[in-house]
């Protein structure tokens, strides 16, 4: 079995084009990772650049109106750029730098992981150029002149169903172009060993800080940690180091979109079967056939097929559970939250949180639960009021 | 001997493909059985993927195509059963990986076996997830064919130690298509799978005429063209036949 595996789940299912890249980048990812001088200076850019630690913050009047855990909200959306993508980002761009690379790509679907990258490489003084499914592009054309405006170059991809798959398919035939001098920044804990590992190391401050944060406000560990998932890595980063905390129950919600009984969903665990795509084994929405399906939801940030190889092995043994949550319920939390917290957050992050109001009132009073509030929700007003009925446009 | 490689004894070998159900499956036989008489030596099925990573524009838009016509893999296997009635010629599956294991490695490689099919070829399953299908592939006689990059350095020794049937090597970087220049380092590569293994290597990625072709298979033992044919089916639709012939004729008479 080759390396980078969780359990049958992962691997490095990718052209040879691309094998020594990736070797290189581990090889460079391990030196790294334990060297001093390159974690003085990622910390430093979290904390002076990126704005960490977030906030761990107690919404109050949520609790209240739920009437049950106490519930507290991961702050991702006040990190630099408005959500946790920024902190893969500097992880890999500082990585790329020290590998010699001067050339960033990245796939991104709300444009949000688009945006990251387009910051680190003008931060950076480096080549961007980001793939964006052409539907995308229109449904967060703010994010692409965001990533303009930042110095990258977007490139719309128009092939297949025009979003985040599309994306991520074109970035990895371009980098399988020019690997020299480019470092392809994998935005979610997916694809080909050893990316999985990588992005969720990088991600894992959010629950290295969220589990000291818990201990010192609460004085005990959370009944529950709730996120969104798409490819998965804002979860994999608010699960990791609460994975051996047995007694903390780990909840991705998945994008149910139109419902789990309907083709317009992007609930991988739900509704997928185990198969191989984007250099992982893991679990994706196929057809009878073995072709990647269609997938669909509100938001451009879950509207992948696939879930990320270690949440298929967290699910595999059921230590985290995978949750659907459709449009109609991601909407109403956003309302929600905007009304109640006065939190304008992403309609990926309104996906965990609508669980957590469906939820709360199972927990004890002295129970709390951590929503990972993975992004703030700017880009979507428009996309919201749209589908509320409202004709607005950017 | 297996049969793929008892096809370059008999000198340099032109390796066509084809993308399977483009545009539709009865067509695939006729165009393979239309190639054999041109001159192929090995012909390439390609199986459609919705998403086949490592494909250009030319062979992306041929999947879809498939795809939209309705392809099932019950279908490509009464073609190409309909293919063996006529042929012997040695056939290569070259497909994305997923839809073999949603259809069963087990079920799979059985019908191949059945089907007289010789080789198989996944630009998703490198040296180190060869294990993937190895051991059934071998269960019922299906050589697995690896492939060689411009960026494999190291690696070509322990490729070519075990490689089946032939080596593929990748002409140069990025994916399938259409293209003007090659790798600088093939002669090299090519030099060092024969330092280490008999296997026969033969080149493609982006070989689109006959000066290219000859090229290629003058520093290996063939060439492999995709995109450039798929290209006249796209081009011709139904009506493919002949220019195909003239077309697969032109290279082979090259080599």
């Amino acid at each position: 079995m080759s390396k980078g595996r969780f359990g049958q789940f992962g691997g490095q299912y990718i052209s040879e084009t691309l094998m020594n890249e990736l070797y290189r980048l581990e090889e460079a990812y391990e030196h790294y990772k334990n060297d001093a001088a390159f974690n003085e200076e990622l910390n430093t850019l979290f904390r002076e650049y990126a704005n960490r630690p977030s906030l761990l913050y107690y919404a109050e009047k949520m609790t209240k109106d739920l009437g049950g855990a106490k519930i507290y909200l991961k702050r991702e959306d006040l990190n630099h750029t408005g959500a946790h993508k920024i902190n893969n980002v500097l992880g890999q761009a500082l990585l790329a730098k020290k590998m010699g690379k001067t050339r960033l790509i990245a796939e991104t679907g709300a444009g949000q992981h688009g945006v990251a990258t387009a910051t680190a490489a003008a931060f950076f003084g480096m080549e961007c150029e980001v793939f964006m499914g052409r539907h995308d592009t229109e449904r967060q054309a703010l994010n692409v002149y965001r990533m303009e405006l930042l110095g990258a170059k977007v490139h719309p991809v128009d092939t297949g169903t025009r979003t985040l798959k599309d994306a991520v398919n074109e970035a990895m035939r371009e980098w399988s172009c020019r690997v020299d001098d480019t470092h392809y920044v994998l935005g979610s804990v997916m694809g080909p060993h050893p990316f999985p590992t990588i992005v969720r190391d990088f991600q894992a401050v959010i629950s290295r800080e969220a589990r000291e944060q818990i201990l010192e406000k609460e004085g005990k560990l959370p009944a529950a940690v709730v996120a969104c998932v798409g490819g998965g890595s804002n979860a994999m980063g608010m699960f990791y180091n609460f994975i051996p905390d047995e007694g903390v129950r780990l909840i991705g919600c998945e994008a149910a979109g139109k419902g789990v009984d309907t083709p317009e969903t992007a609930a991988t665990i739900a509704t997928g079967t185990l198969g191989i795509f984007h250099g992982m084994k893991s679990y994706f929405c196929q057809d009878e056939q073995g072709q990647i399906a269609p997938v669909y939801s509100i938001s451009a940030g879950l509207d992948y097929p696939g879930i990320g190889p270690e949440h298929a092995y967290l699910h595999s043994t059921g230590r985290a559970q995978y949750v659907p949550v459709t449009d109609d319920e991601a909407v109403a939390a956003f309302e929600y939250l905007a009304r109640t917290e006065g939190i304008i957050c992403a309609i990926e992050s309104a996906h965990a949180l609508a669980h957590v109001i469906k939820t709360a009132g199972e927990y004890g009073k002295d129970e709390s639960v951590i929503v990972c509030l993975s992004g703030r929700g700017d880009k979507d007003v428009a996309a919201i009021a749209r589908y509320k009925g409202v004709d607005l446009h950017e | 001997m297996s049969r793929i490689q008892d096809a370059f004894l008999k000198g340099k070998c032109l390796i066509p493909f084809i993308t399977a159900g483009d545009p539709s499956l009865d067509k695939t036989v006729e165009y393979v059985l239309a190639m054999e008489e041109a001159g192929a030596d090995i012909i390439e099925i390609g199986i459609p993927f919705s998403d086949p990573t490592a494909e250009g524009v030319v062979i992306q838009e041929a999947s879809l195509r498939a795809l939209q016509g309705g392809f099932t893999m019950e279908g490509l296997f009464d073609a190409v059963k309909k293919i063996r009635e006529k042929s012997s010629i040695p056939l290569l599956f070259m497909t994305y990986i997923n839809p073999v294991h949603h259809y069963g490695y087990d079920a799979f490689f059985a019908k191949c076996k059945e089907l007289s099919v010789d080789g198989f070829l996944s630009p998703e399953l490198p040296f180190e997830e060869k294990e993937e299908v190895a051991e059934v592939a071998k269960k019922y006689g299906v050589e697995v064919i690896s492939m060689v990059s411009p960026t494999s350095e190291k690696r070509i020794e322990r490729i070519a130690k075990e490689a089946e049937g032939f080596l593929y090597v990748v002409s140069s970087m990025g994916v399938t298509g259409v293209r003007t220049q090659f790798s600088s380092n093939l002669e090299e590569t090519i030099k060092t799978i024969r330092s280490v293994s008999k296997v026969p290597c033969a080149i493609g990625f982006g070989i689109s005429n006959p000066e290219q072709a000859a090229k290629m298979a003058g520093i290996s033992d063939g060439a492999i063209v995709g995109s450039a044919i798929v290209r006249v089916i796209a081009q011709y639709g139904e009506q493919a036949k002949e220019p195909l012939k003239e077309f697969v004729a032109s290279l082979k008479k090259a080599l």
